[in-house]
């Protein structure tokens, strides 16, 4: 049974493991600098699909069955889906898993997402609820785009906070055991609204959020930032990361020796994404893609993945709301 | 995290980078300018046709829409706009360009509910906007006998 340390943090007693994961990608997204640890780099961007939402659908229903098939397992040995993407209604995770015939859980926590659904599946396995879980995040450029801004031929410019939605889809596999790889800890935060109204600085929205909850974990398993080979956040991107990296100095924390970002991670400087990559799919298939890769193989052994979500609707903005930032966090491990 | 909304909004509009306005500028000026040359070449040649003033003007417009309308559908006008900004958005070019995009984007969800629903999502208010301005003008220039 899990226990509750300090404020807000969970410490598993039987830290639940990551089986397997899997990371299917865009083509931009192959291209960048972690092109080579993704398990697929498809070349189709309509996933030969007739719509982009479908399309979305079917890379997120393809990442979950790759996640499986690498977990040596069959879909019906699962007890659940946790799944959520960018979606009206969370509908590309809907539709991906409509076939699967397994409980699911439909998840929205904007580019939080894959880390509410670790933290959240590793909470139910700890509990005793369920025994094996699937967790997975997607986004498609081209779905969000339609759905968060404009038609892709309409001739716009982005200002350099602007980020771009990763064509990108992540899925792990949850157990009581069976891998190396265990969730030790996970941390829910709590919105942070610090007034920030400009749907192309999602960075300024979340940072606030991650410093938030960065520093409850701390505090909560009295740790420091050296304590762990890594501390990623997703997807912050570059404004976003520095102004953590600020925040966080500012009450005499220093993360930088540790500190990366998926947002900033996935594409390159000359890929022409502004600030760096955003959309659920963005950590998702860094994590599964290279993060649990890089750990497997025993180069990081503590890592904190804290997914950061711009909780914001086109509706919202249109009506003045300003947008308020949420990171969810999980303490990954790698026993020796 | 101690700041108030106030000093925190100082502090990520520090940390957050302006647009090149210098170089956005040129490259609107540039292109914008050089989309205004091939209407002038277009509007000479339809005059050289033996067209009049007037008819020359709404032969240049209708060409121009097309030639949008083309560059959109092939995603090149996009491309263009990257860099042009408003260079592309403020000719008759980019009017096309924002009726046909929506048209292209939308049609997945049917021809009466996406696409032609959708047609006038980002044109709508130039046209609502432009339209009215244009009858108060009218009725102005009807009351001052103009």
């Amino acid at each position: 049974m899990a226990k509750r340390l300090g404020k807000r943090t969970i410490a598993f007693q039987q830290p639940p493991a990551i089986m397997a994961s899997a990371a299917i990608v865009g083509e931009k997204e192959g291209q960048g600098p972690l092109g080579q640890f993704f398990d697929v780099v498809s070349q189709d961007s309509h996933f030969g699909q007739k719509s982009w939402e479908l399309a979305e659908s079917e890379m997120q229903k393809q990442t979950i069955a790759l996640a499986v098939e690498k977990a040596g397992l069959q879909m019906t040995d699962l007890d659940c889906i946790l799944a959520g993407d960018l979606l009206n209604q969370c509908i590309g995770s809907s539709l991906a898993s409509v076939e699967a015939h397994l409980p699911y859980l439909g998840l929205y926590g904007a580019c939080s997402t894959m880390a509410q659904g670790l933290a959240l599946g590793a909470a139910l396995i700890d509990g005793g609820a369920i025994r094996k879980a699937a967790a997975a995040a997607s986004s498609h450029f081209c779905s969000a785009e339609r759905q968060y801004r404009f038609p892709l031929a309409y001739g716009g410019q982005r200002p350099p906070t602007a980020q771009w939605t990763a064509t990108a889809a992540g899925a792990a596999i949850l157990a009581k055991g069976g891998s190396k790889i265990r969730i030790t800890h996970a941390i829910f935060g709590e919105m942070v609204d610090m007034g920030v109204k400009d749907a192309n600085n999602m960075g300024s929205a979340m940072a606030p959020s991650a410093c938030d909850t960065l520093e409850h974990l701390f505090e909560d398993t009295h740790t420091q930032p050296t304590d762990y080979d890594r501390i990623l956040t997703g997807d912050l991107a570059a404004v976003g990361a520095d102004l953590l990296v600020t925040l966080l100095r500012k009450d005499g924390i220093d993360i930088t020796p540790v500190y990366s970002d998926c947002g900033s991670l996935l594409y390159g400087s000359e890929q022409d994404t502004h600030a760096g990559g955003s959309g659920c799919g963005c950590s998702a298939a860094v994590v599964c893609g290279h993060i649990l890769r890089d750990m497997e193989q025993g180069t990081l052994h503590k890592v904190i993945f804290a997914g950061t979500g711009a909780l914001m609707s086109p509706t919202s903005l249109q009506q003045g709301q300003s947008i308020a930032g949420i990171c969810h966090a999980v303490v990954l491990e790698r026993a020796n | 995290m101690n700041l108030t909304k106030s000093e925190y909004e100082r502090l990520y509009q520090k940390k957050s980078p302006d647009s090149p306005l210098w170089k956005d500028m040129l490259w609107a000026g540039l292109i914008g300018g050089a989309i205004c040359t091939v209407g002038q070449l277009v509007s000479n040649f339809y005059k050289g046709r033996g067209l009049d003033t007037d008819g020359a003007a709404a032969a240049t417009a209708i060409t121009m829409v097309f030639l949008g309308a083309l560059l959109t559908g092939l995603h090149l006008y996009d491309k263009l706009a990257k860099h042009a900004g408003a260079g592309t958005i403020v000719p008759i070019t980019g009017f096309a360009n924002a009726i046909v995009s929506p048209a292209m984007e939308f049609k997945s969800e049917g021809l009466v509910l996406g696409m032609a629903a959708k047609l006038f999502v980002i044109a709508g208010p130039v046209l609502v906007y432009g339209i009215s301005a244009s009858v108060i003008y009218g009725l102005l220039l009807f009351w001052m006998g103009g």
